[in-house]
């Protein structure tokens, strides 16, 4: 008896140590990035061109690129994937079409962000015309976001309680009344939460964007949606592998401006999940 | 004039849900148009089976063995990392931590998922890379290894949350009655929850190798980014992903190295295709699979 509590102890006691090999660099890597980036952080720095090839000035057209490339995907990924989610849990059967339809999600959600780079730069860039440009960008970012708002708009759809529509459905409300007026109000928050989730992801990805939007260096800011833009991880990229030279404190500052956007944009979605699950009534 | 509203509206709605069937097949498409007519101009055996990627040669040769050999390089030393040390974890923060610490394990498993690859890529460069330099004392850092240690910490997100999902699943009767035999609490693990949970955990392993094989700016930044046959994993080598991704700003549009980069993102698709299906085939056989709990 003895024995397997002493197996026990030391096999909870490697357990941990595992966990904390896991999680104990994370931490590390945000104390780096905040105690080396905090110090380029200026007004300057934020809202500054660029100068003396990327090694002085500031970010602010990454800036503006990353949030118009985010506004671009929101644009177009919330509606298409809010839509689907509806068509699969409230009007699907579940038959072998479905079963198609949610194995060709997971399977967009596991295709390798490079892979959307060549779609992107086939289909939107070259055979649309499109161009290298904020549209072709937003597009490919889209797709790739797809997956995620369908797959969070799916869960707090299927949270709502069947009892709510059954009550609509027998006042007399039309199926799509049902769901616009009873079905989706009541699963906004969980919406919310996912789609910001997925846009802030969509904020980190530098794969996708490499040959659809990203300007190397473009010391303004972008004037239409067929415009190149820069974006803050494309210009990590360039910081970091392309320009000889670049200040560490150059480089941390742009990496703790995206790290801290996307951040800021988890801290709120937390926020939406924390306050809904408190007001929460079934 | 509000029914024919709401008729359009269920005719999005409709539409919208086949629209993921659509789009899987336009990436398929658009691959295959610009990835096969590198066919026209090299056979499929010298691109499959040839060993020397010398793109911008002349003439050009596209062997892709080296970047096949650099992936799996890559992958196999990220594996070996993160199955051990994923499931670890899992199991401690599903089973064992006190809800306190568990909350912030979570988070902190969490926030690793939330860091962007090109962040973590940089880092790597600026303090694994260094520290495998000193350890080994190799010319220079950005090896195989260094790669693989990366993508081991970068697909952890993935594989700790779905093993944890696949542990909390388990039926609780399965463990109270292995504690009413007088079972500790590590033998209830190891000997009932553990083989309860294996598909999660195998579905775990492979979208975690899917994360892996497919990671590309991280790999491209870390492994020294060398198109050759790699002896081992203290050599620099190059991925099929770091590739397209470092070649496609000097390949020109229509060319026959334009083409062989399309046919690399071909193979990727094909395997991170296989890796889903299968991970998702392993999901849906969960053995007593209780609601997710919300």
């Amino acid at each position: 008896m003895r024995n397997t509590q002493r197996t026990e102890k030391i096999a909870f006691s490697l357990l941990f140590l595992a966990t904390l090999i896991v999680v104990a660099p994370v931490v590390l890597i945000l104390l780096v990035i905040i105690v080396n980036g905090i110090q380029a952080i200026s007004l300057e720095f934020i809202f500054g061109m660029p100068r003396d090839g990327m090694r002085a000035g500031g970010i602010f057209p990454a800036i503006v690129g990353t949030v118009y490339l985010m506004l671009g995907t929101a644009f177009f990924s919330i509606p298409f994937g809010i839509m689907a989610a509806i068509y699969l849990n409230e009007y699907a059967e579940r038959n072998k079409l479905t079963r198609a339809i949610e194995l060709a999600i997971v399977n967009l959600a596991g295709v390798p962000s490079i892979v959307y780079g060549l779609f992107g730069l086939s289909l939107f860039v070259n055979f649309l015309g499109f161009g290298v440009s904020l549209l072709a960008g937003s597009l490919t970012l889209s797709i790739m976001t797809l997956p995620v708002i369908i797959t969070a708009t799916r869960e707090a759809l299927s949270a709502v309680p069947k009892s709510f529509r059954e009550a609509s459905l027998s006042l007399g409300a039309s199926k799509w009344q049902t769901i616009r007026h009873i079905v989706l109000p009541n699963a906004i928050p969980g919406i919310l939460t996912g789609t910001i989730l997925g846009l802030s992801r969509a904020a980190g990805e530098t794969a996708p964007i490499l040959f659809t939007v990203a300007a190397f260096y473009l010391p303004r800011l972008p004037g239409s949606v067929y415009d190149q833009a820069m974006t803050l991880p494309y210009h990590i990229y360039v910081l970091s592998t392309q320009v000889p030279n670049v200040s560490p404190k150059i480089q941390y500052g742009t990496i703790l401006v995206l790290v801290g956007m996307i951040f800021i944009l988890n801290i709120i979605a937390s926020v939406i999940r924390a306050k809904f699950r408190s007001r929460k009534t079934w | 004039m509000k029914k024919r509203i709401e008729f359009l509206i269920e005719k999005l709605i409709f539409f919208s849900g086949f629209a993921s069937i659509v789009f899987v097949a336009l990436i398929l498409i658009f691959l295959l148009k610009e990835g096969l007519s590198l066919f026209r101009e090299v056979s499929i055996t010298s691109f499959l089976f040839g060993t020397n990627w010398y793109p911008i040669s002349y003439p050009p040769q596209f062997g892709i063995v080296p970047l096949v050999l650099g992936s799996l390089f890559v992958t196999f030393g990220a594996v070996i990392i993160t199955v051990p040390l994923g499931i670890a974890s899992a199991v401690y923060v599903a089973e064992v931590a006190p809800q306190k610490l568990r909350n912030i394990l979570k988070t902190g498993i969490e926030l690793l998922a939330a860091i962007p690859s090109i962040v973590l890529g940089f880092i790597g460069i600026v303090t694994l890379a260094p520290f495998l330099k000193t350890i080994f004392n190799l010319p220079s850092g950005l090896t195989a290894l260094a790669g693989s240690i990366m993508l081991a910490f970068m697909a952890m997100p993935t594989v700790v949350s779905i093993i944890e999902d696949a542990i909390t699943s388990v039926p609780k009767s399965y463990k109270e009655g292995s504690l009413a035999l007088g079972a500790t609490r590590w033998q209830t693990i190891y000997k009932v929850t553990l083989p309860a949970a294996s598909s999660g955990i195998l579905a775990a392993i492979m979208l975690g190798i899917g994360r892996v094989v497919g990671e590309t700016m991280a790999v491209l930044m870390i492994t020294g980014n060398a198109a050759i046959l790699p002896t081992s994993i203290l050599q620099p080598v190059r991925t099929l992903t770091a590739t397209i991704a470092a070649e496609m700003g000097e390949a020109v549009s229509g060319g026959s190295h334009y083409y062989a980069l399309f046919a690399i993102g071909i193979i990727l698709f094909i395997i991170s295709f296989a890796i889903n299906l299968v991970a998702d085939i392993f999901l849906h056989k969960k053995p007593g699979k209780i609601k997710k709990k919300k």
